[in-house]
C-alpha cells in the first residue's frame, strides 16, 4: 500500500570524496519514520521518492505504480508525482504572500495567483487558510511569519491540491523546543484527519515515538537491520 | 539647431531602448542557461559572452561589419534575400550598442538568477508547475530586480555608445547621428555651445539612470 523502495545513488566526486546510498525498503504503515544521523543519506531518499533527484539504478513504486525504474528508463517528474512535500527549512516563496503561497498549486499555467483573494466563504484557498488558522496572516509575506506559523503555511500549501502522500523532510528541525512539542501534536491530528500515507524522515528519536509506525533506520546510506534503539 | 538637438535625442533615446529591450530577451536567456545549465563548454560561452567588456569598441564594430556589412556573409545574405540593409542604419546602431552592452546585462541577470535558491524551483516542481511555469513563477520574479537594473546600466551604456556605432551606422545627421557621436561632431567642428548641451543631457541622463539603479540594487540584495 505504500512504497516500494530498492535503490542505489552515487553524488560528489573524487576530489570533495564520494557518497554512496543504496537502500531497500517497503513501507506497509500509515506512517513511516525514515531514521539516522545526519549524513546517513535520508535526504538523498525523501528527494529520489518525490522525483527530485533520480537515482542511478533500482526501482520505487508507489501503491504498485511504478514512479522510477532505472532499467526501463522511467522517471515520473516530481509535478506529475502528487505528493506532498515539506521542506526541511519550508521553502516558502518569498516573493509571495500566505495566501499566494497556499493557492499556489491551485492555478496552473505561468502566472500566480492574485495577492488577494475573494471574500467568499466557499472559496477553496478561504477555507484552507481557516482550517490552518492562517486567515489573519493571508497578506503577509513569509519573512514576518514565526517559525510555526511557516510551518503551518507550507503544510498547507502541500496538502491544498489533495497529494496522494506527503514526504516530511526533518519537519521540526527548524522550531525551537517548546514549539516542537506543540507542532508535534498538531502534526499528529492533522495527519490522523487527512489519512493520507506519510513518509518522515528525521535525525530527532523523539519523533520516532510520536510518528514511527514503522521505522527505517538508515546509517551511512544502508538500512541497518536490526533497528537501534532510539537514543542507544 | 535646436531641433537637430531633439531629433539626435530622440534617435539616441530610440536606438538605447530598442538595444536594451533585444538585451532583455537576449540577455536573460544566455544568463539563465549560463546560470541553470551544465553543457560542454560552458566557460568558453561565458568567456565568448562577456568578450564584448574588454574588447575595443572598434574591434566589435569591425567583426560587425565583417558579419552584417554589405559584403559580410550575414549582411550579404539578408541583402539578396530581403533587401535589408543595416550599415549606415539607425537598426544598424541599435546592432552595435546591443552587442557592446551585453555583458552587462549578462552578468546582473546571472547573478540574479544564482541567487535564486533551488530549492524553491523544486518546490514549485512539486507542486506540479512545469519547467517554464517554474521560470515565470518563480526563478524571473525573484531574479527581476537585478535584471531591472542591469537593463538600466544597459540603457546608459547604449546612450554613450560611440566606437561601434560610429563604424557600423555612421554619423549620418537626423538618421544615424546619435548623442555621443554628435558631440565629436560639435568638438570637431568647433560648436561649443551645441557641445556643452549635448553633453550636459547626456550625463544628466546617465546620473539619472545611477541613481535609479542605486534603488533597485538593494532591493536585488535584500534576498
Amino acid at each position: 500500500m505504500g512504497f516500494d523502495v530498492d535503490i542505489e545513488r552515487t553524488v560528489g566526486d573524487d576530489r570533495r570524496g564520494r557518497f554512496r546510498l543504496q537502500v531497500r525498503f517497503t513501507t506497509q504503515a500509515r506512517r513511516t519514520v525514515v531514521y539516522g544521523p545526519s549524513g546517513a543519506g535520508k535526504s538523498l531518499t525523501l528527494q529520489a521518492l518525490a522525483g527530485l533527484g533520480p537515482p542511478d539504478r533500482g526501482r520505487i513504486a508507489f501503491q504498485g505504480e511504478t514512479l522510477f525504474d532505472a532499467e526501463a528508463g522511467i522517471n515520473l517528474p516530481a509535478r506529475q508525482r502528487r505528493f506532498g512535500y515539506l521542506f526541511q527549512d519550508y521553502a516558502l516563496f518569498p516573493h509571495l504572500n500566505v495566501r499566494q503561497n497556499v493557492a499556489f498549486a491551485l492555478h496552473s499555467g505561468w502566472r500566480n495567483p492574485a495577492a488577494r483573494g475573494r471574500s467568499d466563504e466557499d472559496d477553496p484557498v478561504e477555507r484552507w487558510l481557516r482550517s490552518f488558522e492562517l486567515t489573519g496572516l493571508a497578506a503577509l509575506r513569509p519573512v514576518e511569519l514565526s517559525g510555526g506559523q511557516r510551518q503551518r503555511v507550507a503544510l498547507a500549501r502541500a496538502l491544498v491540491n489533495t497529494p496522494r502522500a506527503l514526504l516530511l523532510d526533518e519537519p521540526f528541525s527548524a522550531l525551537d523546543a517548546a514549539l516542537r512539542q506543540r507542532m508535534r501534536r498538531e502534526l499528529d491530528e492533522l495527519l490522523a484527519r487527512i489519512d493520507i500515507p506519510v513518509v518522515m524522515i528525521t535525525h530527532d528519536p523523539e519523533d520516532l515515538g510520536w510518528f514511527g509506525e514503522q521505522a527505517v533506520h538508515l546509517l551511512d546510506g544502508r538500512v541497518v537491520e536490526p533497528p537501534v534503539e532510539p537514543g542507544g | 539647431m535646436d531641433s537637430a538637438i531633439w531629433v539626435t535625442l530622440a534617435l539616441t533615446l530610440k536606438v538605447a531602448g530598442c538595444a536594451t529591450a533585444l538585451n532583455l530577451v537576449l540577455g536573460v536567456a544566455a544568463a539563465w542557461l549560463l546560470a541553470r545549465r551544465r553543457f560542454p563548454g560552458r566557460d568558453l560561452v561565458d568567456a565568448v559572452l562577456t568578450l564584448p567588456l574588454v574588447l575595443p569598441p572598434t574591434v566589435l564594430g569591425y567583426y560587425l561589419l565583417v558579419v552584417i556589412g554589405r559584403r559580410g556573409w550575414l549582411g550579404a545574405w539578408l541583402h539578396q534575400a530581403f533587401g535589408i540593409q543595416l550599415i549606415f542604419t539607425w537598426q544598424g546602431a541599435v546592432i552595435a550598442a546591443t552587442l557592446v552592452a551585453f555583458p552587462l546585462l549578462l552578468k546582473s541577470a546571472r547573478t540574479a538568477f544564482e541567487a535564486v535558491d533551488p530549492q524553491l524551483e523544486n518546490a514549485a516542481r512539486v507542486l506540479g508547475l512545469g519547467e517554464w511555469a517554474v521560470f515565470f513563477r518563480i526563478t524571473l520574479p525573484m531574479a527581476t530586480p537585478g535584471i531591472l537594473a542591469g537593463a538600466l546600466l544597459v540603457f546608459a551604456r547604449s546612450l554613450g555608445e560611440f566606437g561601434a556605432t560610429l563604424m557600423v551606422a555612421g554619423s549620418l545627421p537626423g538618421r544615424t547621428q546619435t548623442l555621443s557621436v554628435a558631440v565629436y561632431e560639435a568638438v570637431q567642428a568647433g560648436q561649443d555651445d551645441t557641445a556643452n548641451l549635448l553633453v550636459a543631457i547626456t550625463s544628466l541622463t546617465c546620473v539619472a539612470v545611477l541613481l535609479a539603479v542605486g534603488r533597485l540594487a538593494p532591493a536585488a540584495r535584500a534576498r
